[in-house]
């Protein structure tokens, strides 16, 4: 297993230095401290996790492959690429890692209602999934434009036995839908849990979406030293809330030789409502029960943000890159829609992988890097997700024609 | 003595039943908000809270989610609302108490905000996601500028909790009567009588109950057991439905009024 992070954050109260914590209306502080010591239980139950290994295994199809990219390596001149599968798992994305986790917990609480906020609505199948495989009732929320940009899964969804609710607030995206899912949660939070999909939020959301989701580095680590009996020079992962990046990054902290890089969505570039780049035009700020870097005005009023991506497509990061980025570990960048868009169809065309608009970003800044380094240096690439739900998006984007 | 603490003194002493009505600020435009602040002053309201127009208020319901989007949308700004309060003190000692989610004031600061609020006459803050666990130097500032600092009890919060907040709040204590966002309700939760009770024998701070009362029947009922009722949403609405009308301020001030009668003869 991964070596044991020196400092161990978040500390009691949740806090990742001055990020994160716990700012919620009232009605929530209870129930957040009793899912904080659920949490805590069932870490340390040999049952939940002997539980939750099985799953993970013989349900969503863990441990993904860390698959040498040979084509897109040798195109590229540089570094030898690994890409970690997470798009291999069942329902295509690593949400399923933090939805099955989360709702063994629920199921421990004795709660019998699920609800959860989609953006690109991987979340919210895979909160879905894990609904109908445990026979809960499930209501997930939707930002309405999402809903357009992302039908698929909307319709899987609905197969899978969940209500979808549109919201129509805002900018109808995945800062809505939060909104949304914690009235709802702070309206019938005694039948119901709320599987927030991302390491945001109030604590313990953060932390407890990052040891879901840590998985996805405990592998990668063990992985890349069978297949090249050392440690990787490089990681990249995309950053919407951060939750396959802290889930990749996190076994690797303290193994200093490793580079670290988040990429964020830079939209149509860093100007103003055109982007999601939380550390290029962010500050400090409050949003959805956590401290951490945000997209605001002059007031603090949250801004309008623009992706090509609906999972990265949101106005606040999660706290702990917050911390990872003020301290220099992580360092952040960020991919425009253009770039993604590249990559995205790069890596179909080189690979024959169609990665998620999200992945695509991660990719783009591997395209970037990749070229610079030696063949020797060692990189691996989070690709969290697949494709399958951009596939007409992108299709319009690049001007693909039905044949005649 | 702080213009809350000295209104809950007075209505102690004449054995009245406190009534609070909350507007978000610049529905339809702050210029209303200032005309209704000094008409529900003579309508019996006894203190006054004004919702900070956000971007993300997670903790309200439909009713004042519209509310503070056409306060947005009438170029409502925090320094903008407190200017209206400094224009309101100018006629009116009416207690003023900003409803208002943290990150308007984290942005500006703190210190600043709370300085910035009690200059304009500002008496009390409601923040609406600053749980005392996260309150920092926020109470000592607050007492320090003579503001008091009111903390919400919620049907979830259990007994110790209870006692914490009790112990660090400041002017009266915001009981919300109900698991869920503001809005209009049918009912008054049944338990109501138990749970204000319940918070009597960790305070003397007189309570508030809030979230869901909509009509005179509810407040004078809410009035029956607690120290006050608030209303907020019933009265939203109303400014909602006359928006510009130029029968706005009579229209919803004869509203607050059968409601602040309807409390006073509890």
């Amino acid at each position: 297993m991964s070596t044991v992070v020196q400092e161990t954050l978040p500390d009691a109260h949740g806090h990742f230095g001055p990020y994160g914590g716990r700012y919620v209306p009232e009605t929530l502080m209870h129930p957040l401290q009793e899912l904080e010591q659920a949490f805590f239980a069932a870490q340390k139950d040999p049952e939940f996790k002997r539980e939750l290994d099985y799953y993970l295994r013989e349900f969503c199809g863990r441990p993904t492959p860390l698959y040498l990219a040979e084509r897109l390596t040798r195109e590229l001149g540089g570094g030898k690429i690994y890409l970690k599968r997470e798009d291999l798992l069942h329902t295509g994305a690593h949400k399923i890692n933090n939805a099955i986790g989360q709702i063994l917990l629920a199921k421990r609480m004795g709660k019998s209602r699920i609800i959860a906020e989609t953006g690109a609505g991987q979340h919210g199948v895979a909160t879905a999934t894990v609904a109908a495989m445990f026979g809960m009732k499930c209501v997930i929320y939707m930002g309405a434009v999402d809903c357009r940009r992302q039908e698929l899964n909307v319709y899987r969804m609905k197969m899978l036995g969940a209500e979808v609710v549109p919201v129509h607030a805002g900018q109808q995206t995945l800062k809505e839908a939060v909104n949304e899912a914690m009235r709802d949660w702070v309206t019938n939070v005694r039948s119901t849990h709320y599987i927030l999909g991302t390491a945001y939020g109030a604590h313990p959301y953060p932390l407890m979406v990052r040891e879901f989701q840590r998985i996805i580095g405990d592998e990668a680590r063990r992985q890349i030293l069978e297949k090249e009996e050392r440690l990787p020079d490089l990681l990249i992962a995309c950053v919407g809330g951060g939750s396959n990046a802290i889930g990749l990054f996190y076994p690797f902290l303290e193994d200093k030789s490793v580079r670290l890089v988040g990429v964020e969505a830079g939209g149509e570039g860093i100007s103003p409502e055109k982007h999601a780049a939380r550390f290029q035009g962010g500050s400090l700020g409050v949003l959805q029960g956590t401290r951490s870097y945000i997209l605001q005005d002059e007031f603090g009023q949250i801004q309008l943000t623009h992706s090509v991506s609906a999972g990265l497509d949101y106005a606040a990061v999660g706290p702990e890159h917050a911390w990872l980025h003020d301290r220099g570990r992580v360092e952040y960048t960020y991919a425009t829609d253009e770039k993604a868009l590249d990559a995205f169809m790069k890596l179909a065309r080189l690979e024959g992988i169609i990665p998620a608009l999200e992945s695509a970003h991660a990719v783009a800044e591997c395209i970037q890097r990749a070229p610079k380094m030696r063949p020797d240096e060692l990189i691996i690439v989070n690709l969290s997700g697949r494709g399958d739900k951009d596939v007409a998006q992108a299709a319009a984007r690049v001007g693909l024609q039905m044949p005649k | 003595m702080n213009r809350i603490e000295e209104r809950f003194v007075r209505l102690k002493r004449d054995g009245k039943k406190g009534f609070i009505v909350y507007i978000g600020a610049g529905d339809p435009n702050l210029e209303a908000t200032r005309r209704l602040a000094l008409a529900f002053e003579q309508a019996g309201v006894d203190v006054l809270e004004l919702g900070v127009p956000f971007s993300d208020p997670l903790a309200d319901g439909l009713v004042n989610q519209l509310a503070a989007q056409r306060g947005l949308e009438s170029g409502t700004t925090p320094p903008k609302v407190l200017e209206t309060v400094a224009a309101i003190r100018k006629d009116s000692q009416i207690p003023i108490v900003l409803y208002i989610y943290f990150n308007l004031i984290h942005r500006v600061g703190m210190e600043q905000f709370i300085t910035d609020a009690a200059r304009a006459g500002v008496d009390g803050l409601l923040v609406l996601d600053l749980p005392p666990e996260e309150a920092d130097n926020y109470e000592a500032l607050m007492r320090q500028a003579g503001l008091c600092h009111i903390y919400l009890v919620a049907p979830t919060t259990p007994d110790d909790r209870i006692e914490l907040i009790v112990k660090r709040g400041s002017g009266f204590i915001y009981y919300v009567s109900r698991e869920g966002v503001t809005g209009m309700q049918n009912q008054v939760a049944s338990n109501l009588a138990q749970q204000v009770a319940k918070i009597r024998t960790h305070t003397s701070l007189p309570i508030a109950v809030g979230f869901g009362i909509s009509s005179p029947e509810q407040a004078k009922l809410v009035g029956s057991v607690a120290d006050a009722s608030v209303v907020g949403s019933a009265v939203v609405n109303q400014i909602a439905e006359l928006g510009r009308s130029p029968e706005l301020v009579v229209g919803v001030s004869r509203f607050v009024k059968s409601l602040a009668d309807a409390v006073k003869s509890a």
